[in-house]
């Protein structure tokens, strides 16, 4: 109780301390970016050695180490990270809350990230290289096969575990406890609905990665053989473990940049969201399909028959709940009164991709044609239209909506604009090739490749690179506000804006909604 | 329901941590037993059982013949020569079958191998009974030595009319490191 | 501030605009390889199938995407705020919710029954004619014939493109990556049966024009068929990281007329009993050196490099193996060592071969060794 009214304590103590959600947000969303980083320059060197078929820069073995750790940065270190920065500055802020409910749970949550990314990113350093398995690193490559490193890795991933699990109890705690009187769950804001519902699939599938990581560790060191077929193993346990984990978390990724579409959307349009309540229903029938459809994933691995009907069957059903979003942001424009400023263009940018995403996703459902799409660019292209123009534009979109109300400083627009037309340009030019050289039967995880694909793969890497320039100037564009940008202390940044935290003052203070508000 | 704490947002947060606790250990405690059991039971995997099978005494179905294919493979590291003496037999369910597979260990020194069966059609592994098998257990041979290993088995009277040929392939693995660390364990 | 919305429309609709133009000058079913756009169209009658299901889902993704950017862009240029419109109030509407819910999930058993029949005739394993067994090593692939009478026909198929062509000090050849020393032969219009394992760690054996792929998994047999009507040379890739060649073992099938393939049968029986023959004979150490260099270069050269001087392997060049006792060198050789990445190529190489490339070690990369390894001594030594 006793110092709220004193603003955030002095000198660099204050980060490693706080117990404040906006500045915890502040860190995550730092964190989360400076990992965006990384994880893109994994992704540099990736595409400079795809630039042309010949092994040029790098040697195939770290070739493996880049795609793995690009992958598990950009999903464990960027895109997470990201979004419980965002749940951490908007939830308490859209309920009408104080703080998260667990804030010193809080502090912990973020603090265990730096040194376990930092962990995880010295394994480039150890003899035998940095894990080169790939993100799902299967089981016996990753076991049997693997360099001294895996034991390092393996406790990076647990520790990464332990923090998105503790933010993710804060995170169901302070949705279902600290609402603001009158706020019922159907008044929410979608974006809190979007991360409740996301809060409760990490709770669920971040222990089975632990599982899956803690066999790998026994096998490894503790002589059992759960995934080897010389102890009576089966190295296809390990896929079904995985799975079972990694498909909620590709829903974890998405669903809460679907809740940030929905509130930017209807500030643009100027128009309400529409269809509510079908949103929230959509949305949690997403997530329980999520743990029905995980063995899309391992067509080609040799199940029965039967097996593969259920879960082609039940992964083309998530396409309807999936539309039915798409359908609802779509009519919410409709007979509007649009307007196109940065925040708009990402949403409008992740609608058109995200969707592309979706309909390539909707083919590699189809088991049979899996079977020439499975572990090709194809899928490489599909996944990075639904993570990085779906997830990652609409985090640019949330950047760029609420960062006047977070520091009172209002970014250069023309700036923004640039920002999104070279992403947009970036990011097609680099993916959307891909879908023809996995067409063409260019398998994934290769650091060369035979002459036909030679032609696109250098008009993805010169996309790549140039999507890469532009997050530079995104990330100057958010320096110079913060520092210099206009001021502006409208509580209602932008004209169409609904929703609690609409109603502080801009920049929100240290402390907000200390007393409840009102809620109709 | 449960609570665990008067304050509400402990109470959430406790059951929660039960949660997580429970989906660490349902892993454990169910998922890999569940896929065991599953690929037993329906007889998915291609695996056989790793236990003889009690025969009981049937008529053989002299209407249908079954051929057996067999194939052998070394995994990585395995330097053994390993084969099936007959590498066809064409069978009749119901009958006992017996066959022989060779193995030599080249090397200088002991070594143990373990030979993992596959079966192909993966559902026909639940009707490939094995009354004896090497596969049951783990294989010592002295260095330079050579040993004749059995197998005997019965094709289920029940196995699908539309499967005709059946590919039993043994994978022997070098487990001397294993066995051996389990005998130090002990 | 407000954005040129018509700029806007045609920038996004270029995408959409590009797939149409495609599809209408024929681009779809490419016959060049180069910069093709679309799957390959298959000799198999489970391929064309494949192909024709993709293009059904890809069409009917086209149309729906279509019509609903179609309604984005509308809206787009007509309810701009710049336009002067008022926003409407309307915010639900179960009917609508309902129908789009209904008309998608139809569409979807649209999909799923031509799905399901495809799949189900991948699933059939009706008899074949002809058994091979494929294993996937690191890195290259291993094959065996399953003859009823004879001996079984086993080669491995190691990829042929030089090192130097991958380290751009020589140009690259037609079929840079996609070539291999011996590709496996089967004849037209018959149903082969592949059973699929691994040796080491996963792989996948996938060949696009076939549409064939399967995971080989150490320790289990998968099973798979292909029936290519067609005549010609179909080339695949391995499609399970494997570790660091995983892009370099390529897979080249031959499909031939069954009266070429019963004579590359035969060829291949009798060269195994040919080898047997030349394990009796004596070389001289040119005939083995130059011999052995060429198995080196195919089975060696990955890990041990060009020069002998070694990378994931050790180095050859002075080793204490190559400049040693030579029993000790055989037991590396055809053994490999334990617990290290160093397999035992004694049953990947016949003796002839095993004999030149030790021979080769011994005395290339300046180990000057002098010594000769004839076949018959790796015969003797695995006899034990």
């Amino acid at each position: 109780m006793g110092d709220h009214h004193h603003g955030p304590a002095k000198g660099p103590l204050r980060w490693i301390t706080t117990t404040n959600h906006k500045d915890i947000g502040t860190m995550y969303l730092w964190f989360s970016f400076s990992m965006f980083i990384l994880g893109g320059a994994f992704a540099m060197i990736i595409r400079a050695e795809l630039f042309q078929p010949g092994m040029q820069l790098i040697e195939p073995a770290f070739f493996n180490q880049m795609t793995t750790m690009h992958g598990l940065v950009m999903v464990f270190g960027a895109i997470m990270p990201s979004f419980v920065g965002l749940a951490n500055w908007l939830i308490p802020m859209m309920i009408g809350a104080p703080d998260m409910a667990l804030p010193r749970m809080n502090n912990l949550s973020f603090w265990i990230l730096p040194p376990t990314f930092a962990l995880l990113a010295s394994t480039l350093f150890m003899e035998g290289g940095a894990p080169a398995a790939g993100w799902t690193f299967y089981a016996p490559l990753s076991t049997t096969y693997a360099a001294p490193s895996v034991t390092f890795f393996i406790f990076s991933i647990h520790l990464l575990g332990v923090s998105s699990i503790m933010g993710s109890i804060n995170i169901i705690a302070t949705v279902m406890n600290m609402r603001a009187p009158g706020m019922t769950y159907m008044k929410m804001p979608l974006f809190v609905w979007t991360w409740l519902i996301t809060a409760f699939l990490l709770v669920a599938v971040m222990p089975v990665l632990a599982g899956a990581v803690t066999m790998m560790l026994m096998d490894v060191h503790f002589g059992t053989s759960f995934f080897s077929a010389a102890g009576g193993g089966d190295p296809v346990l390990f896929q079904h473990i995985f799975w079972f984990f990694g498909h909620p978390e590709v829903y974890i990724i998405i669903l809460p940049a679907f809740g940030v579409v929905s509130q930017i959307i209807p500030t643009f349009s100027r128009k309400p969201l529409f269809g509510y309540d079908s949103m929230v229903y959509a949305t949690a029938s997403i997530a329980f399909l999520s743990f029905i459809v995980w063995a899309h994933h391992m067509y080609t691995v040799g199940m029965p028959v039967a097996g593969e009907l259920f879960f082609m069957y039940a992964t083309m059903l998530i396409a309807v709940p999936t539309g039915v979003k798409v359908f609802n942001w779509v009519t919410t424009m409709w007979r509007g009164a649009l307007t196109f400023e940065t925040p708009m263009m990402f949403s409008l940018g992740f609608l058109i991709l995200f969707t592309i995403g979706g309909f390539t996703g909707l083919m590699l459902s189809i088991a049979p044609a899996d079977f020439q799409y499975h572990d090709s660019y194809f899928v490489v292209a599909h996944f990075h239209y639904v993570m990085v123009a779906g997830a990652i534009f609409s985090m640019s979109a949330a950047i760029y909506y609420w960062l006047p109300k977070w520091c009172g400083r209002m970014y250069n627009e023309k700036m923004g604009q640039m920002h999104f037309w070279i992403s947009f340009i970036g990011f097609n030019l680099a993916f959307f090739p891909q879908h023809f050289v996995g067409l063409a039967g260019m398998p994934r995880r290769i650091p060369d490749y035979a002459l036909q694909f030679a032609d696109f793969n250098m008009l993805s890497s010169i996309g790549a690179f140039i999507y890469g320039a532009s997050q530079i100037l995104f990330l100057y564009n958010v320096i110079a506000t913060i520092r210099s940008g206009t001021p502006t202390s409208e509580e209602k940044t932008w004209e169409g804006a609904e929703g609690l935290e609409w109603t502080l003052p801009t920049p929100a203070p240290y402390h907000t909604f200390e007393t409840p508000p009102a809620v109709k | 329901m449960f609570q665990l704490s008067d304050n509400p947002t402990t109470d959430t947060a406790a059951k929660l941590v039960v949660v997580t606790v429970a989906m660490f250990a349902f892993v454990f405690v169910v998922m890999v037993p569940l896929y065991n059991v599953l690929c037993d039971v329906l007889g998915i995997n291609g695996k056989t059982n790793g236990e003889a099978y009690i025969s009981v005494d049937v008529e053989v179905d002299t209407s249908r013949e079954i051929k057996i294919q067999f194939l052998t493979s070394n995994n990585a590291g395995m330097p053994w020569e390993f084969g099936p003496t007959v590498k066809l037999m064409k069978v009749h369910p119901g009958a006992v079958n017996d066959t022989v597979f060779f193995a030599r260990n080249p090397t200088p020194e002991a070594m143990i191998a373990q030979a993992i069966p596959s079966v192909s059609p993966a559902r026909a592994a639940a009707y490939f009974h094995k009354t004896e098998c090497f596969c049951f257990n783990q294989q010592p041979l002295e260095g330079e030595s050579s040993a004749e290993l059995p197998l005997q088995f019965i094709i289920d009277q029940d196995l699908p009319r539309d499967i005709k040929t059946i590919t039993l392939s043994y994978t022997i693995f070098d487990v001397t490191d294993m066995a051996s660390s389990a005998v130090a364990a002990r | 501030m407000c954005f040129k919305a018509k700029r806007l429309y045609q920038l996004a609709l270029g995408p959409v605009l590009m797939l149409l133009s495609l599809a209408s000058t024929g681009a779809w079913a490419d016959d060049s390889k180069m910069n093709q756009l679309n799957m390959p169209v298959s000799v198999t009658q489970v391929g064309q199938d494949i192909y024709d299901l993709h293009m059904l889902i890809l069409w009917i993704s086209v149309i729906i995407g279509l019509l609903v950017f179609g309604v984005m862009f509308y809206s787009i240029y007509y309810h701009r705020k710049s336009r002067g419109v008022t926003a409407s109030t309307f915010h639900e509407s179960t009917s609508v919710e309902i129908a789009w819910t209904v008309v998608p999930f139809i569409i979807l058993i649209g999909m799923a029954v031509p799905a399901t029949k495809t799949l189900l005739d991948v699933y059939n394993f009706d008899e074949a004619e002809i058994d091979i067994m494929i294993t996937g090593y690191q890195w290259k692939w291993k094959y065996e014939y399953l003859v009823e009478d004879g001996e079984n026909v086993m080669f491995f198929s190691n990829l042929l493109t030089p090192q130097s062509e991958i380290n751009n000090t020589e140009p690259k050849g037609e079929h840079y990556l996609l070539e291999v020393d011996e590709p496996v032969v089967i004849p037209v219009n018959a149903k082969v049966r592949l059973l699929v394992t691994a040796n080491d760690v996963l792989h996948s054996w996938w060949v696009p024009e076939l549409a064939v792929k399967k995971d080989a998994i150490p320790g289990f047999i998968n099973e798979a068929w292909t029936l290519p009507t067609e005549e010609g040379i179909y080339r695949g890739q391995c499609a399970e990281l494997c570790g660091k060649d995983h892009g370099f073992m390529p897979i080249v099938v031959n499909v031939v007329s069954r009266e070429e393939y019963q004579k590359w049968l035969l060829a291949k029986q009798s060269d195994a009993v040919q080898v047997k023959a030349l394990m009796d004979q004596t070389f001289t150490l040119d005939e083995l050196v130059t011999r052995g260099k060429a198995v080196y270069d195919r089975s060696c050269l990955a890990c041990h490099g060009a020069a002998g001087e070694g990378g994931l392997g050790k180095a050859i060049a002075g080793s204490a193996v190559a400049t040693g006792d030579v029993g000790g060198h055989l037991d590396v050789g055809i053994n490999g060592v334990p617990g290290t990445a160093m397999q035992a190529f004694g049953g990947q190489l016949n003796d002839v071969d095993m004999a030149a490339v030790i021979t080769y070690q011994r005395n290339a990369f300046g180990n000057n060794m002098g010594d000769l390894v004839q076949p018959i001594d790796v015969f003797n030594y695995k006899k034990g």
